[in-house]
């Protein structure tokens, strides 16, 4: 592992400043490295971090990946990762034309990175030195504890995709003048609707209240206004100063929960655990942006690549191999998904559309065919439009909005069917759907979703912890449930209960000439209830 | 702008090689990161880092220790987890190439996105021309080109052997260890097939494991001859020696040598036209497994012969061709014993080596009461360490041709220590063919 002579550190910088030039927007220091491919197999299990802690799933993760490539040899051109300062890896010298290219790519990642939303929380520090430091605080551990903190790992990691992302953001984003008092908070989203239970038109005069006395005594609103509070519910601020005292155990997901909650992990000799579980948890949190924006940073990045190269003026005369490369890195598969093609081209067509001011109310209103052929009013407002996409949207986002029939239509892009052919003893490929709503569901389908587990508050105490899994149309796969229950048992210290549905076998088996089930005999769903109790499972029906 | 921006990166990069070369002068001594500082900066730990992740080697004597840890799981209360792997890549004409790997999985709650049925629908993304419900393409559906090793696809043996020769003895290190399977029993030596044991035999001066007290004394007694401080007739007064350091003498560590025995496996495998699927496959998988084992038990010093039978025998040069060859007509299974018996008589081989012979059959025989097979198997029997028959084949009533003769000899059972049978069933699953290698080993 090297860092780029001067020579190409020289072109770097040259990219930086024409991409700079178009719009882009990063920071000044980026640091490249080469590195061989047999580095980067083993920074693959560390998510390409090299500071990441260790932990022995990561080193079978890496004989495995050392077995595939003796298989399938590979080379990525590059990889980026999100820290400061940006740090990328290549596997070679490339000739300085087909680095000019990799570098634009790795600078709209790197824009992304440091422009994305949802990257929000990943922007104040550097993940290649808090990683380090995690690394030693957990390397510091294991010579203490030995094989326990591997345990602990694995048992965090096991709900480490359940992390409050979203809740993370959330905080993160609140913009500052609607930041009110925590009382005031309270009062109107706590105690009015949950507690008191106040109907609309009270509640609605509560805030016209309030607001009249903003109007009237500005600073002083609050005092004058919770003084009338008071006289009105004389149990309010006891009611207050006790959700003060719980609130600051309010937790954003099922890890942070037990760091709070589990009586487990409060014991003395328990202590240490909380800090490799809360380092679980901060890994976790700092890759979740990453995996809900492929598309859209794969696409962005290729984007970039060829508009700036295209420009370049220092490589003229190598379009040709330019070409090359980039048909096989942005090429749409015949079958198959490949996310830089994708939202590369979904870019392209958005710019477009925004440019022919096609992204409004107006246009969609046009019914008549001809008239939306040729509807352009010439705003030129494409590249902001872009920009403003890379900035607030993530994955689904982007395809929810944007992937339309006139972008199905362009790109001759169809959902493919994969079925059995029973009589030929083949699995056939055919062309399903051209229908944009289908083709979007498809896309939308094969996103990152984890599930949505949440602590039943309710019905979990001191004795038992209770999780309640929403169904969204798909159950958890049963054979991790033990492991993963066992896991959360031995943190929180006593049983553990996970309500989850699961299809319900059919009561007859297909007729030879049905080849759909008919409706009544739709998978129903039931629900279940696992309990996990000194390392046993079992499970009840509900 | 530019400029300043390569200065800042040409010290930062200044900085880096100094730390570098500090590592390095450090490197023997340095006991952790801990230990040098905040202020050298993070980057040196970047390089650090790299530097010390274990190499391949390493990584597979890092194998041991994975496997103590998942021992230690059981005894800790928690489920093992790591699992023996294949990966195989499809070849043309059936050249696949199969790499034995570690495997495990970090279980957690996610959504079961397989289909609820067997044969349902899945989808994918495509691009291109194509109306809709037309077929644009099509793949064997048994699942032979992908996933699960096959040792049924068409022949041809022109491959490259040692693709799975190198990971074996892996594979073969992580079967023994992970699944307890027994060692074997040793015999004669041949060769100076040589295994290394450390002792401290060797001596060394000045410095060492262990003082040697008696060749210390011995060149202390020396030393002060030369002296002139002892001489022949007069009363010998220890305090007048002169002890110099160069003459103590200390035992370390040395590599000696170990003779062993060896081994020859012979590898018999029915590839008849009954056998064509998954008989074949559960068959080759459980000889690969075993090649492995074999391979690693006998330190590499393991020789190997294939055989191959339908009606007739004929041996392969390598597993290779062993593991891919495709399915032909009948079956005799005398054949295969003949040729093995044949072989060894030719190169008296029994007085040498540990044979083992297997044999993987779907119990199919058209010798249907065994007349010719079982003074065969007799005559290999007498040779043999072991034999071990291996019955992938639909379970029939009674048993297959081949276990009912075996049953009605009385071999398997008067005869315990040298043959073993056992049925797996055609679609045994890993796990269960590992189970059946202790059966036929034990």
């Amino acid at each position: 592992m090297e860092l780029i002579n001067q020579h190409t550190k020289k072109i770097m910088e040259g990219c930086k400043q024409r991409a700079r030039d178009c719009g882009l927007c990063f920071e000044d220091e980026t640091l490249e490295y080469i590195v061989t491919n047999k580095d980067l197999l083993e920074l693959s299990s560390k998510h390409m971090i090299p500071t990441l802690y260790d932990y022995w799933v990561n080193d079978i993760e890496v004989l495995k990946e050392k077995g595939k490539y003796e298989l399938y040899p590979n080379n990525p051109y590059e990889t980026v990762i999100n820290t400061r300062p940006a740090i990328s890896f290549y596997n070679d010298n490339n000739p300085d034309w087909l680095n000019v290219m990799i570098f634009y790519h790795v600078l709209g990642h790197i824009d992304f990175f440091q422009n994305n939303m949802f990257f929000r929380h990943t922007w104040d520090e550097d993940f290649a030195g808090r990683a380090l430091s995690d690394k030693r605080a957990i390397a510091m551990l294991r010579s203490e504890k030995g094989r326990w903190v591997d345990y602990i790992i694995e048992f965090s990691r096991g709900i480490d995709n359940l992390v409050g992302f979203h809740c993370e953001l959330r905080e993160l984003n609140q913009s500052r003048e609607i930041k009110t008092s925590a009382k005031l908070d309270y009062y109107f989203d706590i105690f009015l609707q949950s507690l008191r239970k106040v109907n609309i038109i009270d509640y609605l005069k509560e805030i016209d209240r309030y607001n009249d006395a903003v109007r009237q005594y500005a600073e002083m609103a609050e005092t004058l206004f919770f003084s009338q509070v008071a006289r009105t519910y004389p149990e309010f601020d006891a009611l207050f100063e006790r959700h003060k005292r719980q609130g600051r155990k309010q937790s954003r997901d099922l890890l942070e929960f037990l760091l709070l909650n589990s009586p487990f992990l409060q014991l003395e000799e328990n202590r240490w655990m909380q800090s490799v579980i809360e380092i679980v948890r901060k890994t976790s949190l700092y890759f979740q942006p990453q995996i809900r924006t492929k598309i859209l940073n794969e696409g962005w990045a290729s984007y970039w690549h060829e508009k700036l190269f295209l420009k370049d003026d220092r490589i003229r005369g190598n379009e040709v191999g330019f070409a090359r490369v980039n048909a096989l890195v942005t090429s749409l598969p015949r079958i198959g998904i490949n996310p830089y093609a994708l939202g590369m081209r979904l870019f392209s067509h958005i710019e477009q559309m925004a440019d022919k001011g096609r992204l409004s109310y107006d246009y969609q209103r046009v019914q008549n065919v001809s008239t939306r052929r040729d509807y352009d009013l010439s705003t030129g407002a494409g590249l902001d439009y872009i920009f403003g996409v890379r900035e607030d949207f993530d994955d689904f986002m982007f395809l929810n909005s944007f992937v339309d029939q006139d972008f199905v239509d362009k790109h001759k892009l169809f959902v493919t069917g994969i079925r059995l052919n029973p009589d030929k003893g083949t699995r056939e490929y055919y062309v399903k759907s051209r229908d944009a709503a289908q083709y979007r569901q498809m896309l939308i389908d094969q996103l990152y979703h984890p599930p949505f587990i949440e602590i039943d508050k309710s019905h979990t105490g001191e004795n038992c912890l209770y999780l309640n899994h929403r169904y969204e149309g798909k159950p958890l796969v049963a054979e991790f449930i033990a492991n993963t229950m066992m896991g959360i048992e031995y943190l929180w210290g006593a049983p553990v209960k996970l309500e989850t549905s699961e299809p319900v076998q059919r009561a007859r088996e297909l007729h030879p000439w049905e080849s759909h089930p008919p409706a009544d005999m739709e998978p129903a769903q039931q629900r279940v209830l696992y309990t996990m109790k000194n390392r046993q499972l079992s499970r009840i029906l509900i | 702008m530019e400029k300043r921006v390569k200065d800042s990166l040409e010290i930062k990069s200044e900085e880096v090689l100094k730390s570098e070369a500090k590592k390095q002068k450090g490197s023997l001594t340095a006991p952790q990161a801990v230990d040098r500082g905040a202020w050298v900066g993070d980057m040196v730990f970047l390089q650090d880092s790299s530097a010390s992740t274990p190499s391949y080697v390493q990584s597979l004597s890092a194998i041991d220790e994975l496997l103590e840890r998942d021992k230690q799981r059981e005894k800790d209360g928690f489920p093992r987890k790591i699992r023996v792997g294949r990966l195989v890549k499809p070849g043309r004409g059936g050249k696949d190439k199969i790499i034995l790997v570690p495997t495990t999985v970090e279980e957690k709650f996610i959504h079961d996105l397989r289909g609820e049925q067997p044969g349902e629908e899945s989808t994918s993304g495509g691009t291109g021309e194509g109306e809709e419900g037309e077929v644009i393409g099509e793949e064997p559906a048994d699942g032979s080109q992908e996933g699960e090793g096959s040792g049924s696809g068409p022949g041809g043996g022109e491959g490259d052997a040692h693709e799975i020769e190198s990971s074996a003895y892996d594979l073969g290190k992580v079967l023994g260890e992970k699944f307890e399977l027994p060692n074997l029993k040793n015999k004669g030596t041949k060769r100076s097939l040589t295994r290394y044991t450390y002792d401290l035999t060797d001596i060394h001066d000045k410095n060492g494991q262990l003082l040697d007290k008696k060749a210390t004394l011995r060149k202390i007694i020396e030393t002060n001859i030369s002296l002139g401080n002892i001489s022949g007739g007069e009363e010998i007064d220890p305090l007048g020696f002169l002890v110099s350091p160069q003459d103590q003498v200390y035992r370390i560590f040395s590599k000696e040598k170990d003779y062993e025995s060896q081994a020859m496996i012979f590898f018999l495998r029915d590839y008849s036209g009954s056998m064509s699927g998954q008989p074949t496959e559960a068959v080759v998988t459980q000889h690969v497994l075993i090649y492995s084992w074999l391979l690693y038990q006998y330190e590499k010093q393991v020789e190997t012969r294939f055989i191959l039978h339908d009606t007739t025998a004929k041996e392969v040069p390598d597993f290779y061709t062993y593991y891919n060859s495709t399915v032909a007509g009948g079956t005799r299974v005398e054949s295969g014993y003949r040729l093995v018996n044949e072989i060894i008589e030719a190169g008296n081989l029994a007085r040498d080596y540990n044979i083992y012979v297997f044999h993987g059959t779907d119990g199919d025989d058209w010798d249907a009461d065994g007349q010719k097979t079982i003074p065969e198997i007799r005559k290999t029997m007498g040779f043999a360490n072991r034999v071990g028959v291996t019955i992938a084949g639909a379970s029939l009533e009674g048993g297959s041709v081949v276990e009912q003769y075996l049953t009605a000899s009385g071999l398997l059972e008067n005869f315990a220590q040298t043959i073993r049978m056992d049925n797996v069933g055609q679609d045994a699953t890993e796990v269960r063919l590992i189970e059946g290698i202790k059966k036929l080993l034990s």
